[in-house]
């Protein structure tokens, strides 16, 4: 290919010619074909190769028996899928809501003008997200330990409330698992914001401080409407991130997964890969799908209401 | 108006002060985990289990060490971990600035099809596969094989978008015509002019990948079962699964698992932070 392109090149002119277009777009095909090859074998066929399976009988090894609609009838009856679903949600929300304020308003601290040792603050805070979600789960375990001895335990008994059963109750597993997302995460959102603020022109503060604004009036009527695109992306990444939330109640719970703690994703891997009931999994995975698909919309309909920015796109 | 200067002035300490307070408990709050990981790391059992739990750091880092080697291949699964990282990685930025270099300067029939086609990948969760992107795996025989995690770690719709961005802004059009009328082919065009320019987009790309696929561990933990495969984050989680927790060894095994990152992390800080930020506002 390359040495029959070099000679045929009229050098005064522009590659224009029938054959040099044939050539540049096979050579673009080729370019562009191994992510297209890799997402068919390991992208879309999977997707669809899931909803084959949810109709059948699967232990991931033998025969697959054909059993029209009874997956989804089991998940359907199985009060843990539903538990499941409004785990990933309640562990969604108290994760992600919380992080988003905490995240604005470090940012926001971090943006002022007169701060010193802002690069130590900022890689500090950042610290949590490049550890790994095993780790953090592993640490958070211990802190969160049923026992006594657990550190939060130990600082609620200062304050002589009784030691509680982090991994086994209902609210418990739902708050420790929570903490877990939010101290990994609220760094990563604040460095995001705090990009986004230092594109806000600094007039614009200059001459809110010269009209007297207090910073509240600062951050409400500046800050937050200029970082509106960038909160829309992380609502959005912060939706989809809890969705799959995998990892946490996993290695927090162990391989069986209380009902408390149990989320979608961990509700299909347990199906798969722990009760080897391919089949009933796979439902699961259709299911979350089309959670996954309205979320979405719901996310672009706003988003679009709102009006496309500059910034992110 | 000098008062009202002055009491300007004064509000304003006030107010750094009350920003200083924030940003140190922010601050303790994020550091504090790390630190109780290292106290527990250093104590054992039995100091670990009293009331009050020990808050300074004993004397068994070195044991607590060794019994993490005596129950899993600690080196062993580091080394599977930075093997595969490094792999997805390199290969993610050869077939991703490749595929970014054709979107951005080449002209084809279909471009903005594909294009398209990759950007509306992005939305779709990776776990909805997960079961026949099992079967496929046990198909080709690549159980307990790293080719299981770097063959479908290659494909990245976010890193093509990526480059393909860069490469639009950054290699002006005159210097890849004239290297083609000098008689370069495509792809040298793309290797030899190209690559050299968009180097630090490189150097992003690669810090996001080798960090994804290195923290990964949905995917491992069910592609590779055999001790000697896993990698690091689900050897870590095996010790977690003990029927007897050793915390004094659990937190030691987690400890020098984070330590290397964290090395990295500090000497690069300025490049990470930067890349992670940039690679999200640009999405």
């Amino acid at each position: 290919m390359k040495a029959a392109q070099s000679t045929q090149i009229d050098p005064s002119k522009k590659p224009k010619g029938n054959r040099e277009k044939r050539r540049t777009a096979l050579a673009a095909y080729f370019f562009v074909s191994p992510f297209f090859i890799l997402f068919l074998i390991f992208g879309l066929f999977p997707m669809v190769f899931s909803f084959y399976l949810a109709f059948f009988r699967w232990d991931g090894l033998g025969e697959m028996t054909y059993v029209g609609l009874a997956n989804f009838q089991f998940i359907f009856n199985d009060p843990v899928f539903y538990s499941s679903i409004l785990n990933t949600f309640i562990i969604g929300l108290l994760g992600t809501l919380p992080q988003i304020i905490f995240a604005i308003l470090i940012a926001f601290a971090l943006n002022s003008a007169l701060i010193k040792f802002r690069n130590t603050f900022r890689t500090i805070i950042f610290l949590p997200y490049i550890t790994s979600v095993v780790a953090v789960a592993i640490i958070f375990g211990v802190v969160f330990n049923n026992q006594p001895f657990g550190f939060v335990n130990y600082l609620l008994s200062l304050a002589d409330i009784e030691p509680i059963r982090w991994n086994a109750e209902y609210w418990p597993v739902k708050i420790a698992i929570a903490t877990m997302v939010f101290w990994r995460w609220v760094g990563y959102n604040t460095i995001i914001f705090l990009a986004g603020m230092q594109s806000i022109p600094k007039e614009l503060y200059e001459a809110a401080k010269i009209d007297g604004a207090t910073i509240s009036q600062q951050i409400r009527l500046i800050t937050l409407p200029m970082l509106k695109p960038i909160t829309l992306f992380v609502v959005f990444t912060a939706t989809i991130g809890s969705l799959q939330l995998f990892t946490e109640p996993l290695i927090f719970l162990g391989r069986n997964l209380r009902e408390e703690g149990i989320t979608m994703v961990a509700y299909l891997w347990r199906d798969a890969f722990v009760y080897n009931s391919f089949g009933t999994a796979s439902a699961a995975a259709i299911a979350l799908f089309f959670i996954i698909i309205v979320l979405t919309v719901v996310n672009l309909l706003i988003t679009s209401r709102m009006g496309r920015s500059k910034k992110v796109g | 108006m000098g008062k009202e200067k002055n009491h300007g002035k004064k509000k304003f300490s006030v107010q750094k002060l009350f920003v200083y307070l924030f940003l140190i408990a922010g601050s303790l709050a994020s550091l504090f985990p790390f630190y109780y990981m290292f106290v527990m790391a250093t104590r054992i059992n039995r100091e670990i289990n009293q009331v009050p739990p020990p808050f300074t750091p004993g004397a068994d880092l070195v044991s607590n060490f060794q019994k993490v080697l005596n129950n899993i291949d600690f080196f062993g699964a580091m080394w599977n971990s930075f093997f595969v990282a490094t792999t997805v990685t390199l290969g993610t930025l050869l077939l991703c600035s490749l595929a970014g270099y054709t979107f951005a300067k080449l002209e084809f029939k279909g471009k903005a099809f594909l294009f398209t086609a990759i950007l509306v990948t992005m939305m779709v969760p990776p776990q909805l596969g997960l079961i026949p992107q099992y079967y496929i795996i046990t198909s080709l025989g690549w159980l307990n094989d790293f080719r299981a995690i770097i063959i479908p770690g290659l494909i990245n719709a976010f890193g093509i978008f990526w480059m393909r961005q860069y490469i639009k802004e950054a290699v002006p059009f005159e210097i890849i015509e004239a290297a083609r009328i000098d008689g370069c082919s495509h792809f040298r065009t793309y290797w030899n002019i190209v690559v050299p320019t968009v180097l630090p987009a490189f150097a992003t790309l690669g810090i996001i990948v080798f960090m994804t696929v290195w923290n990964d561990f949905l995917w491992p933990l069910v592609v590779l079962r055999d001790p000697s495969m896993q990698t690091l984050q689900v050897a870590l989680r095996s010790l977690n699964d003990a029927r007897q927790l050793d915390y004094g060894m659990l937190m030691s095994g987690t400890f020098w698992a984070t330590v290397p990152l964290l090395i990295v992390f500090l000497l690069f800080n300025r490049l990470f932070i930067q890349s992670l930020s940039e690679g999200a506002v640009k999405s």
